[in-house]
């Protein structure tokens, strides 16, 4: 015994004084024009972080314009409006804001900062990227040039094949099932004409959730808000159906000449909205949440060296969910890793966790919940994400209540109910030594 | 500060940016957070405040540096020593982080891993990381736990008591680091060839993972030894930022680090130097795992010395205004203009204990070949210095660097960081706060000279990264 564990135990009582986020007020802002949006305010820095998100993203795009979404949305800052690309980056660098632009299977996002002293001029600037996008042939050539560059990279990427390998098992021909960056035989087709489809698509006022952190009030933020997004059209594409999640128990190799292989391993997951979300999250923050003292981290690295870092998440998308995991390990000592997996999969879907472990899980992530609060940037993006998941208001001071009242008879039944080591499907990438694809 | 959506490109220069240094676990650390008031009125963008910051020193000499703010209950502790891979005796590259992962394991007081499970018990997270100049553990935590966290890290600074088991397997981790972060990366071990061959005679040689046939040999002796010799108070900074005072930091840090006492022995800290370099290496890499071909160069240059920092600005500000962003002066011409490239960008390390490098990376287009981008490359920087700096874009990026100084309060760790990357680098707190002033005052003239001066030849080294061609029959 410790003395430490001592020390652990005469805190524990403190845990639960924690406040959940004393500074997080969080304020919904409906603007003169109708635009709803989250606000956190704190006038302690003369900065604010604005984060749009737009619900749809790169699963918009027609099958054989795949990779229009992606490319449109790294355009937006190549030149709009009056000014060409390189005016567009000098006007930027002189009102020293910044604003960045990304894509991925959900959602088109448009972070920005600015500074309270020119904040007129940034959101004018950053008006005219979302509102006045010029897709320019010669910029749109040069960016393509860029994605294309990625897109052969990626082919030598054992990570990125296992992960496009991994998707097209579990969705098929669905957008989830294909890259949203596109294929170097799409991208090369794309025209100017499927840039203005797609940012058409994309950026529409019925897909639209707003964060604000930062030196702005309520009422600047409403007529900011008309300024920037009023003119947004009211309806967007058509957002694809669900996706049939079909992933059998198995292993899939590709053939790769690489010392370590990479693996992604994983099956069927379960939904945000699930009423079983809570328990699942903490089991898998037992089984491979991230923290040096998971299930998988012990097994794998701790006790056996296998691997730098083994990880499980569970994927809840818009579209589909999956539970995924991922290693690397000596090609040697792959199929020694993969028996481990199975079998703590196989354990803990058939023996539960302890009352400790879930204890633990629960004292780690609901200390760490305050923590994710760091800073305007991030805490935006939490706004709007919080929205997009159709989360309450007051979703932040009543998060760790809900953790906390999953009980270890929740853990475990959801254990047995989700964990379906049969169903666990292995994408190897590399020459791992005594394993074979199985079909 | 414009987030591009170059991802090849990106993934080389992120690579770039984060390759001195390896962190214990893929984990990300998240470190980030919160500040206390601003300083600026609005009406002009002013620089940082310094009053956020307070040092002391305890009577073992264990340097301490604390960054408030108020903002929320939290606090990051850090522990930073003054030892890293370049410190290490020669046919042991690669102790100083195998000792870093070995420091979780059990010391008199703790069992293995259980410094970890505490932190996370207690809501917090936990992680440390290894460079050339120096070791760091930190762990983030509601700020009313920041005694355990002393009480923990202390205890670990002079009473780890490690097994034969220990080593064997935790041996085996780190080898599969070097696998995953290296020999499966054929970009991180063409920056490994590329860094031998800039440095002739420094330690900044060998990378701080280690070379395989000999991270293969550590042994325990090897990792005490590093551990007795530099792990004291008196070769550690302790940097805690966040809703904290500097009373109550120095009463926790004296009763847990201050009954430590110093080791008299500390070595100096004096590393074999350059000899003039007197010339030009070129190398070329060859690996079928390569999609993107590219030009990688490097130039040997000073870093920023305490009291002196002038030339490490002008070539800092060299490097922004050359390869900083999307209206530099080379993306201008190899991207825009000649649209030779697909990426290009200009990188100086300038915080470094000894001499450092100075890193240009051009990406060429599809059908353009490594020997025309370097070309280019070359005619671009001789026609930059032959025109002298465009003073517009100097201005804007200055007025740049004083609004990163309000960003930078939305991130007090990071203000911590900074401190202890400089502190174990040589620098002194007064240098730090001096540097963002220093930085405005550099003038054109001073950064054109720093170019000529630092761009020869002679102290280059440039490397062909290529895809290994098929052969046929």
């Amino acid at each position: 015994m410790s003395p430490f564990r001592v020390i652990c135990a005469a805190f524990s009582f403190c845990l639960l004084a924690l406040p959940a986020w004393a500074e997080i007020k969080i304020k919904e802002v409906v603007s003169p024009g109708g635009i709803v949006a989250w606000l956190v305010e704190d006038h302690s820095i003369p900065f604010a972080a604005l984060e749009l998100r737009f619900r749809g993203g790169t699963s918009l795009d027609q099958a054989e314009k795949r990779g229009a979404t992606y490319l449109m949305t790294g355009l937006l800052e190549e030149g709009a409006g009056d000014l060409s690309a390189q005016e567009f980056a000098r006007e930027l660098e002189s009102l020293a804001a910044g604003f960045s632009y990304d894509a991925n299977r959900d959602t088109v996002s448009i972070s920005a900062q600015f500074l309270t002293e020119n904040r007129d001029a940034a959101v004018d600037l950053l008006r005219k990227t979302i509102h006045e996008p010029r897709f320019d042939q010669d910029a749109l050539d040069r960016v393509r040039a860029q994605v294309l560059a990625g897109l052969r990279s990626d082919e030598k990427d054992p990570n990125e094949i296992a992960g496009r390998q991994f998707s097209q098992i579990a969705y098929g021909d669905h957008p989830y099932g294909s890259n949203g960056e596109g294929s170097i035989e799409t991208v090369s087709a794309l025209t100017r004409q499927d840039m203005f489809d797609a940012h058409e698509a994309a950026l529409a006022a019925d897909r639209l959730f707003v964060g604000a952190v930062g030196d702005i009030t309520a009422e600047e933020l409403g007529a900011l808000l008309d300024t920037l997004l009023g003119d947004l059209p009211k309806e967007g594409g058509a957002i694809p159906e669900r996706a049939e999640v079909t992933i059998d128990g198995g292993i899939t190799i590709i053939d790769y000449d690489t010392p370590q292989s990479v693996a992604l391993f994983g099956h069927v997951g379960i939904d945000l909205d699930d009423p079983r979300y809570f328990a699942a999250f903490l089991l898998n923050q037992i089984l491979g949440g991230g923290s040096f003292n998971s299930r998988l981290m012990t097994e794998v690295r701790e006790k056996r060296g296998l691997t730098y870092g083994i990880y499980s998440y569970l994927v809840p998308r818009d579209l589909a969910a999956v539970y995924m995991g991922s290693v690397a390990s000596d090609n040697s000592k792959m199929a020694e890793t993969v028996e481990v997996i199975q079998t703590e999969w196989a354990k803990l879907a058939a023996n539960g966790v302890s009352a400790e472990e879930l204890a633990d899980a629960k004292t780690y992530l609901t200390g760490a919940y305050p923590l994710r609060f760091d800073g305007n940037s991030r805490i935006a993006s939490i706004l709007a994400g919080m929205q997009m998941d159709d989360l309450p208001i007051d979703y932040v001071e009543t998060r760790n209540d809900k953790v906390n009242a999953v009980t270890l008879e929740d853990v475990n039944r959801v254990a047995a109910e989700i964990l379906l080591p049969d169903n666990l499907h292995f994408v190897i990438v590399g020459r791992p030594e005594g394993l074979q694809s199985t079909n | 500060m414009i987030h591009r959506i170059t991802r090849a490109a990106a993934v080389i220069a992120v690579t770039m940016a984060t390759q001195s240094m390896l962190q214990q676990t893929g984990v990300s650390s998240g470190i980030g957070s919160f500040v206390r008031p601003a300083m600026a009125d609005t009406g002009q963008v002013q620089l940082v405040a310094s009053d956020l910051v307070t040092t002391f020193q305890l009577e073992n000499g264990m340097q301490v540096v604390v960054i408030e703010d108020h903002r929320a209950p939290v606090v990051q502790h850090m522990v930073w020593y003054r030892a890293g891979s370049a410190d290490e005796p020669i046919g042991e590259s690669g102790v100083a982080h195998f000792l870093e992962h070995l420091l979780f394991k059990a010391t008199d007081n703790l069992e293995s891993g259980e410094l970890s499970a505490t932190v996370a018990a207690n809501g917090g997270r936990d992680n440390a990381f290894t460079s050339y100049d120096y070791t760091a553990y930190f762990q983030r935590v509601a700020a009313d736990r920041l005694g355990l966290m002393m009480e923990m890290e202390s205890d670990r600074m002079v009473n780890i008591r490690l097994t034969p088991r220990d080593i064997e397997t935790e041996r085996e981790v780190i080898l599969e680091e070097r696998n995953q972060r290296t020999d499966s990366e054929p970009r991180a071990l063409f920056r490994e060839q590329l860094n031998a061959a800039q440095f002739l005679n420094h330690r900044y040689g060998q990378p701080i993972i280690g070379w395989r046939h000999e991270m293969e040999e550590l042994s325990m002796e090897d990792a005490l030894s590093f551990y007795d010799t530099y792990y004291a108070p008196n070769n550690a900074i302790l940097v805690v930022s966040g809703d904290v005072t500097p009373d109550n930091v120095r009463a926790l840090a004296e009763e847990h680090y201050g009954k430590i006492p110093a080791n008299v022995n500390l070595p100096v800290r004096e590393r074999t130097q350059e000899p003039p370099q007197s010339a030009a290496r070129r190398l070329t890499f060859k690996d079928p795992r390569v999609a993107q071909p590219y030009v990688q160069r490097s130039y040997l240059v000073p870093s920023r010395q305490s009291g002196a920092q002038e030339e490490a600005a002008a070539l800092y500000l060299l490097a922004e205004l050359l390869g900083g962003g999307s209206t530099s002066f080379l993306t201008n011409a190899l991207q825009f203009d000649q649209q030779l490239a697909v990426y290009t960008g200009a990188f100086y390390s300038g915080v470094s204990l000894d001499d450092t490098t100075f890193n240009f990376l051009v990406v060429p287009g599809a059908d353009v070949s490594l020997e025309a981008a370097e070309a280019a490359l070359d005619e671009t920087l001789v026609r930059f210095i032959e025109e002298g700096v465009d003073e517009q874009q100097l201005e804007r990026l200055k007025l740049q660097l004083r609004a990163s100084e309000i960003y930078a309060r939305d991130n007090v760790d990071g203000i911590a960081n900074r401190y202890g990357r400089a502190l174990t680098s040589g620098l002194t707190v007064e240098d730090v706060q001096a540097w963002p002033r220093i930085l405005q005052s550099v003038t054109a003239d001073e950064i054109i000279a720093a170019a000529k001066k630092s761009l020869r030849p002679e102290v280059s080294v440039t490397g062909w990264m290529m895809k290994e061609e098929e052969v046929s029959q």
